[in-house]
């Protein structure tokens, strides 16, 4: 058993066709297609996937969480740009 | 009386079974979760596909003996399995190495299987498939990355095709029982997928720097119930609950 851990990598589910894949997790594995096989058999036991990739989780790059007020708090008062002030008829039925 | 469809229903479902508890004393022992998951992945499979096989197995004898009853209340003796699955699951590499084994010939097996005359044999062979190519991907990826490793595990990966060799002539034995079954379009000729587990074998083995054994003498008698030593060890753990609380359900 080796000292030094495995690269990580970020494992993306799709559940089904026309769905986007969705992050659900991380796995450690020596290289991609063995990430692929453990992002399988940790994250689809249950019927979860059609689909997986996996991705190192090195290529990722995050917003950094003390930028968090400059980046995301101005959305907060600018209610309009959620689509709620429409009156759906009744005929349309359910969106 | 000779029941050939109940005997050859328990020789895979003892292959199966076997195998499949061997895996599962991996769990909480793998060198890390992921492959925890996935040796007790395999080993579901295996065991899954051992349910199926004893339940049609009590269902064609017809003497009131079900999945439990089988897996569960035979002795060594009786048990029918290849010595190839009994095998102690030694290192990882070892564990691999059977695992590539045992697949690379029972995938194509089941693939021939689903062709069948016996509808319920074919079913199960269908289902098991799947499984099994899987098997053969998962095993050969690891063979591949062990012997092409370090030199530590490229030798551990030697030594386990070295010892492991010669138990996979069992595969391809088949006595009076099978040919008749064979004959009939209900059993598989093991001999017809030699070829193909050669050719995987092979191609695993060329990727991963390995040398396969030259084809020598082979061990034998599994499938007549004469088991190594570690069949009953096996048996004594994985019966236990049965035999010292009979009838317990949870």
């Amino acid at each position: 058993m080796s000292e030094k851990n495995w690269p990580l990598w970020e494992v993306f589910i799709r559940s089904r066709n026309g769905m986007a894949h969705r992050h659900v997790g991380s796995v450690h594995a020596v290289d991609a297609a063995m990430a692929l096989q453990n992002a399988r058999d940790v994250y689809t036991r249950r019927g979860e996937g059609l689909s997986v990739w996996v991705v190192p989780s090195t290529a990722i790059t995050a917003s950094d969480p003390d930028d968090k007020d400059m980046l995301f708090e101005p959305t907060a008062t600018k209610i309009y740009r959620h689509p709620t002030f429409y009156e759906i008829p009744d005929e349309v039925g359910h969106m | 009386m000779p029941k050939p469809l109940f005997d050859y229903a328990l020789r895979l479902a003892d292959n199966a079974l076997v195998l499949g508890h061997r895996l599962s004393e991996w769990c909480g022992h793998a060198p890390v979760l992921e492959e925890d998951l996935a040796l007790a992945n395999m080993g579901l499979d295996l065991i899954g596909q051992a349910r199926s096989l004893y339940g049609y197995a009590g269902e064609v004898e017809g003497a009131g003996r079900n999945e439990d009853a089988l897996a569960y209340l035979r002795d060594a003796g009786a048990y029918r399995n290849v010595l190839l699955v009994e095998q102690p699951n030694g290192d990882f590499a070892a564990t691999m190495m059977r695992q590539l084994m045992y697949a690379a010939f029972a995938h194509p097996y089941c693939e021939a299987l689903r062709q069948s005359r016996d509808g319920t044999l074919a079913a199960i062979a269908a289902k098991s498939a799947k499984e099994l190519a899987y098997h053969v991907r998962h095993a050969a990826e690891w063979v591949i990355r062990l012997g092409d490793g370090t030199a530590d595990s490229h030798r551990r990966a030697q030594d386990a095709l070295d010892e492991l060799w010669p138990y996979t002539g069992e595969l391809f034995e088949a006595d009076d029982i099978e040919r008749a079954l064979i004959a009939d379009g209900i059993a598989v000729d093991p001999e017809t997928v030699r070829a193909a587990w050669q050719r995987t074998m092979e191609d695993v083995a060329g990727e991963a720097t390995l040398i396969l054994p030259r084809s020598g003498w082979m061990q034998s008698g599994g499938r007549t119930g004469r088991h190594s030593e570690h069949l009953g060890h096996i048996l004594s753990e994985m019966q236990f609950l049965q035999r010292a609380y009979p009838g317990a359900r949870w």
